[in-house]
């Protein structure tokens, strides 16, 4: 109802946000090439790595001058993200303006678009690769290469930094062992019939990023590939046929409740789950399915508009930092900059020997891979499920 | 009325003065349409039949859109959704008649005044949390599932019947609502008369209580299938995607985590559920004309 009229002041708050911000554009490189650093000066909003400021110190200077960093779709509960804001905010004394934690993908490069130019839009967005991807051919993001870059595998980053991939994790079985006498520890284990209406996603697969991994693992599981995920479609119609499935879509409540006693999500939700509901009659056990190994990894990118660019680079430098990567290993998440640190012994051991174990290193999908498993989801999966 | 009595004489100012008054009344009305439903709406037509490059901006027309949104999983869901919507009007409309019946027909002013404030709560208690409670009473492993051992019985909440028991949880309370006003208006007059003239109680509903509530049937229908038709939250909470319903695919397509770039497809989508919401309305609105009169 009021998106009318709404979309109106806001054309003309954009107007007004698009004079002020070139106005500051004009005035900022007087400033900069005033100021006595002597170290290279150059735009922050240009700034494609920490050496374009000269120090860590710089970019944390030019970031405390904005003050402000524009966060979107980041759920406190979510792989430790209330701990990393706090710890940002008490580190560079910048406040951090969270806004729609439970938002998509989507949503972020709605935000993205339909805000440029304004003061109010994200500086910086967690995304689902497909949506890394497909913002990068649109253009809307700026690249930057983070001071760890180097360590970060092929697979994992843009080429040019539009995207880095951060923290991830492995499709993996919740099991709550009240309930469930012997927890199925592979795909082809769901299938028994002992787990009649047990079996959830976490989600629609068509929509829900984490439901949409567990059938490319089941996929995996049962002869198909990164190319094909038309096996791991016909797998979750062989469960639901024996009724195995349940459609509904598992969440914390119910887990509780113990109406989704099986749930395939990531192992960091579940994992967290495991802490969350112990001593509540809930013994939820994790394991990581040997038969379908797939691991997904969210991408932190920067608004190519972003209102505060210098904050908005500092928390990506933050976020690749060893404290920020052991944070989201506090959430069980494994950060992508893991390997390099436990070498370097880095990485919090103690939260590195609570993760769920895992054989192997991960391997990702091509982009054209992923979008024709996306488009045979979307064409299949009703007809399997109904 | 009184102007085709007397035409001419003084019926030309009168009007010539009323007219511009009367618009004048109207616009706010006017504008609030315009603004709050001609401008989504038009929104929503031009994205569903314009694409945008990403790569270069360029925006031309298409009704690829269109022609997607009526094929495949998405013709599947709006046929689901019509079906669902269709059934569960049907059964809450009849079942809220009974209901509503019952009730005004009673002597109790306190048992008339509980089930329609009942009603007011329950008819406005949907989406999630209603999801939530049915899954907490009669899901796979609910208090009344285990208790009556529903399981042996065939019951599965997650699916087509479960979701129409669930639907018709809010459905029903919302018929009681709309149509005891119209039941009230039903006067025990002319059943007095209908029986003093020798009628059966049959006859009278035949030939006098149906035609006149008529409209109201039919309209509490239209409102029973609309609501059913936009809901969302509690079939998104319970079924996912296993019962196509074209109010999830809208959402998959246009905030989801997974698919990218069709935004256009739910916009096509919204369109054909005007369409179709639109249909329904042209069915109802000449036959209420008919005979609403009949309840004045």
């Amino acid at each position: 109802m009021l998106s009318s009229s709404a979309r109106r002041g806001a054309a003309v708050l954009l107007s007004a946000a698009v004079l002020t911000t070139l106005s500051a554009c004009g005035a900022a490189p007087d400033q900069k090439s005033g100021g006595a650093d002597g170290a290279k000066s150059v735009q922050p909003g240009a700034a494609t790595s920490v050496a374009d400021f000269g120090s860590l110190e710089a970019l944390a200077a030019a970031a405390q001058k904005e003050g402000e960093l524009n966060v979107i779709a980041l759920p406190p509960d979510w792989a430790n993200y209330g701990e990393i804001i706090k710890a940002f905010e008490a580190k560079y004394k910048i406040k951090v303006n969270g806004e729609n934690p439970d938002a998509s993908s989507s949503d972020e490069i709605a935000a993205v678009k339909s805000r440029k130019g304004q003061k109010r839009a994200p500086d910086v967005l967690d995304l689902g690769i497909a949506f890394a991807r497909s913002g990068a051919a649109e253009n809307l993001f700026a690249p930057y290469k983070v001071t760890g870059w180097d360590k970060i595998p092929a697979a994992q980053k843009d080429a040019d930094g539009r995207w880095t991939n951060d923290y991830g994790g492995y499709v993996s079985i919740g099991c709550d062992a009240a309930r469930i006498p012997t927890c199925p520890q592979t795909f082809a284990d769901l299938l028994k019939p002992e787990y009649k209406g047990k079996v959830a996603l976490n989600g629609n697969p068509t929509k829900s990023g984490s439901a949409f991994g567990g059938v490319y693992a089941a996929a995996l599981a049962n002869k198909g590939s990164f190319a094909d995920i038309q096996p791991g479609i016909d797998f979750f119609g062989q469960l639901k046929k024996s009724g195995n499935f349940i459609p509904v879509e598992s969440t914390p409540a119910t887990v509780e409740k113990g109406e989704t006693p099986i749930s395939i999500d990531w192992d960091y939700l579940n994992a967290g789950y495991a802490d969350q509901f112990k001593g509540k009659g809930v013994d939820w056990k994790v394991a990581v399915p040997t038969d379908g190994v797939y691991a997904q990894y969210y991408s932190q990118a920067v608004n190519k508009e972003a209102p505060n660019p210098a904050a908005a680079r500092l928390w990506l430098e933050f976020l690749y930092s060893a404290e920020g990567q052991n944070l989201w290993l506090k959430g069980y998440a494994r950060p992508v900059l893991l390997p390099g640190m436990t070498q370097d012994g880095t990485a919090d051991q103690a939260a590195v020997a609570k993760l769920p174990q895992v054989q192997g290193t991960p391997a990702f999908p091509a982009s054209e891979e992923l979008d024709k498993a996306k488009a045979t989801l979307a064409e299949k999966w009703d007809k399997a499920l109904s | 009325m009184s102007s085709t009595t007397d035409p001419r004489v003084a019926g030309g100012t009168r009007r010539r003065r009323r007219g511009p008054r009367t618009w004048l009344a109207t616009l706010p009305l006017l504008t609030f349409t315009g603004l709050c439903f001609g401008i989504p709406l038009g929104a929503m037509a031009y994205g569903a039949v314009t694409r945008t490059e990403p790569a270069n901006g360029a925006t031309r027309l298409t009704g690829e859109h269109l022609a997607r949104s009526l094929q495949g999983p998405y013709l599947d869901s709006l046929i689901g959704s019509v079906q669902l919507s269709a059934l569960t009007a049907l059964v809450g409309g009849v079942l809220g008649v009974v209901i509503a019946q019952a009730v005004v027909t009673s002597r109790s002013a306190g048992l008339r005044s509980a089930a329609l404030t009942a009603s007011g709560v329950l008819a406005n208690f949907g989406g999630v949390p209603l999801a939530f409670a049915f899954i907490a009473t009669v899901g796979i492993s609910g208090v009344v599932t285990q208790l009556a051992d529903l399981t042996a019985f065939g019951w599965n909440l997650y699916s087509f019947t479960g979701l129409a028991v669930v639907y018709l949880y809010f459905l029903i309370p919302l018929m009681v609502l709309v149509i005891a006003p119209a039941l009230d208006g039903l006067r025990p007059q002319w059943r007095e008369a209908a029986q003093s003239s020798g009628a059966t109680g049959r006859q009278f509903w035949r030939h006098v209580g149906l035609p006149v509530l008529a409209p109201s049937l039919l309209g509490g229908f239209v409102l029973l299938f609309g609501t059913a038709f936009a809901a969302h939250a509690t079939a998104a909470a319970l079924v996912g995607g296993s019962v196509p319903l074209v109010t999830l695919k809208i959402a998959d397509a246009l905030s989801g985590n997974v698919l990218t770039g069709q935004e256009n497809v739910a916009l096509a989508l919204g369109l054909d559920m005007i369409l179709i919401a639109g249909l329904v309305m042209a069915v109802y609105l000449p036959l209420q004309r008919r005979s609403a009169r009949w309840l004045r």
